[in-house]
């Protein structure tokens, strides 16, 4: 879990430069800070479960497997990308492991992720779906029309809120008058628990309990993770709407330096294991960077496949 | 042939394809329990079961947006909107989430789904339950729209949809379902984009379909018996895939085209043909196109305005006129 959370940062932190560079275009979300939410989600889950994400969805994409050299190659709008390069940073789709796609529209990946849980039911197959969306998702239609039905037929869906307590400049408080997020699933008589976001191994074990209602047929659960991103909400942002104590204090909270700190002190991890962990993250990242540089640009008869027939 | 009226063709299509694909399932507003509102879906539900033939809450936006979550793990799903007008408030799910997953996932995943709906005006249900919307789906690329107007069309076609491995709006018109016409015994299929010449004639060509299409051969029976003029009438069937060769075919013999649908005139379906055919057969032209379409005004109530905003067959035959006269 440690390693993959690096490897999340240091994608993001190697987009970040990329998209300075002006390699990537177009939108990017980064979700550093968040890595802990998505691999704890994502390590609870098997390999065939679905999943729907949003723009800030890298972590989890990664954390469920995605190839992150098409991964990177997506970004650079490659042709050898994930989607060939018409999907971007916000369109991650891959379902070899089950990944119904990022989705570019806040909640839109809810009643998506809804009906592949329906889907699983139908055919008994075991499989549950998982949905990560932010706090501020909880305000659109999309999410309260899936969360009624969810409830109502008794979906294998997991709703895995990722409250990092802003929605684009917006602050919780200003966008919903609940105390709590969780608060909302109250209305559908849904289960709801509220946990750090933080701590890889408390998501983990949420998602893990979740998982094994769904699968014996009691329904979803909604899971508020507190969490936050400890960049902007995309690159550019002035992030004028934040003090630069917060960011710092939750800097202190940065759950790869949590993890690291629990696992040498209560797993004996030594630093020579840590380097090398960041040693073979660095090394798969810059021979990401490197596939998808040398990986040709989609030819313009493209524009025209996969579409239609 | 046997007769069959509009919903018993599609009910039978229904029923048929769901025999026959076991991952076919309909979810919809009382479409269950209670048949639908226009009985399309009746007995279903007793046939197929409640896993097959889902009731759903008041959620257009939610059960679309499942409905593209199950196409993309394998199933055929089949939501049903009450009323076409009802798209826009799950227009996210149809038009930003159905039509692109296949595109924006580079092939990676398809969106095998029927939106089955009816539409169109002429029984006084006003602005909000009366309007015609395939252009705006023809305009946003992703589906295949189709529009039948006959029971036998209705059949094939749907059975076609039911087949496609794309998003298909299928487009029923509330004015139809009553009507009656000969479907064939057996299995048939209709394939989409292929628009079918319903008259034969000689003088000018009438593009129309669905309920206008109605409307369009009864004028295309007045010319003739009153003015002598013999109009073909082609009923284009679907606007995506948009089949333009049955009406160029047709502007070679006729040489004068005429378009009629009931929904808003304003970058219509009938200023896309005229201009395709314009793009492609301006020299087969022998006068300006006509077009006789909704006027852009929202769909009124009573039954003189509603009669004013939606072209009736007479102003087809007096738009035929002006067209032959040559003003
Ligand atoms: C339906 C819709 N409205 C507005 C936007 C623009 N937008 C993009 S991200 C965002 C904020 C969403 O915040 P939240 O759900 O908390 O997720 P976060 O970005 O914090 O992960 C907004 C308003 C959008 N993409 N979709």
């Amino acid at each position: 879990m440690y390693e993959r959370m690096v490897l999340i940062r240091a994608f993001e932190e190697a987009c970040v430069q990329l998209y300075m560079e002006k390699e990537i275009r177009g939108s990017f979300h980064p979700c550093v800070g968040q890595e802990a939410t998505a691999v704890g989600a994502c390590f609870a889950l098997n390999p065939d479960d679905y999943m729907t994400c949003t723009y800030r969805g890298h972590g989890a994409c990664i954390a469920k497997g995605i190839d992150v050299n098409a991964a990177m190659a997506e970004m650079l709008g490659r042709r050898t990308g994930v989607s060939k390069g018409k999907g971007g940073s916000m369109h991650w789709t891959d379902p070899s492991i089950g990944l119904l796609g990022e989705n570019a529209i806040v909640a839109a990946g809810v009643p998506i992720a809804a009906g592949a849980a329906l889907s699983a039911q139908l055919d008994r197959n075991g499989r549950v779906a998982l949905t990560i969306f932010g706090d501020g998702a909880i305000n659109q239609g999309a999410f309260h029309e899936a969360l009624n039905i969810a409830q109502l037929w008794k979906l294998p869906l997991i709703l895995l809120c990722e409250n990092n307590l802003y929605a684009e400049m917006t602050p919780l408080a200003k966008s919903n008058p609940l105390a709590q997020v969780a608060d909302r699933a109250k209305g559908y008589n849904m289960r709801a628990v509220v946990v750090d976001g933080n701590d890889v191994c408390a998501v983990y074990d949420a998602v893990r309990e979740a998982a094994r209602l769904a699968r014996a047929g009691e329904g979803p659960t909604f899971i508020e993770a507190r969490t936050y991103r400890l960049l902007g909400h995309m690159i550019g942002d002035s992030e004028s709407y934040r003090t630069k104590e917060e960011v710092a204090a939750w800097r202190e909270r940065d759950p790869i330096k949590r993890l690291r700190a629990h696992l040498a002190q209560a797993e004996g991890v030594t630093d020579a294991e840590f380097d090398a962990i960041h040693a073979r993250v660095q090394q798969q990242i810059e021979d990401a960077v490197k596939f998808a540089r040398e990986s040709p640009y989609p030819d313009p008869e493209e524009a025209y496949t996969d579409f239609w027939i | 042939m046997r007769e069959l009226t509009y919903t018993q063709a599609l009910r039978e299509a229904l029923t048929e394809e769901m025999e026959r694909d076991p991952n076919i399932i309909l979810m919809g507003e009382d479409i269950g329990a209670y048949g639908g509102v226009f009985r399309v879906t009746e007995g279903l539900l007793a046939r197929f079961g409640p896993e097959r033939v889902r009731d759903t809450p008041i959620s257009e936006a939610g059960f679309i947006g499942m409905g593209v979550g199950l196409a993309m793990t394998g199933k055929r799903p089949v939501p049903e909107l009450m009323f076409m007008d009802f798209a826009l408030v799950a227009a996210d799910s149809i038009l930003n989430q159905a039509a692109k997953m296949r595109a924006m996932s580079g092939g990676r995943v398809k969106v095998p789904m029927v939106i089955r709906t009816q539409q169109g005006g002429g029984r006084g249900n006003g602005a909000q339950h009366s309007q015609s919307f395939e252009a705006l789906f023809t305009h946003i690329p992703g589906f295949k729209v189709a529009l039948p107007a006959t029971p036998a069309d209705a059949k094939g076609l749907l059975k076609s949809a039911l087949r496609d491995e794309n998003p298909v709006m299928f487009i029923e018109h509330k004015l139809l379902y009553n009507t009656k016409g000969p479907v064939p015994d057996g299995e048939y299929i209709i394939p989409l984009g292929v628009a079918d010449v319903k008259r034969e004639g000689q003088d000018l060509t009438i593009v129309s379909y669905s309920r206008q299409l109605l409307f369009a051969l009864e004028a295309a029976e007045t010319l003739q018996r009153e003015h002598g003029i013999s109009a073909e009438v082609i009923d284009l069937r679907c606007t995506v895939p948009m089949d333009i060769e049955t009406i160029v075919e047709s502007l070679r013999k006729t040489h004068r085209l005429l378009i009629t649908h009931e929904s808003h005139a304003s970058c219509g379906v009938g200023a896309e043909i005229a201009m395709r055919v314009m793009e492609t057969a301006f020299d087969e032209l022998d006068a300006p196109i006509m077009r006789v379409a909704g006027l852009d005004v929202p769909i009124h109530v009573s039954k003189t305005l509603e009669e004013v905003v939606l072209p009736q067959p007479g102003a087809i035959v007096r738009g035929a006129l002006r067209l032959m006269n040559g003003k």
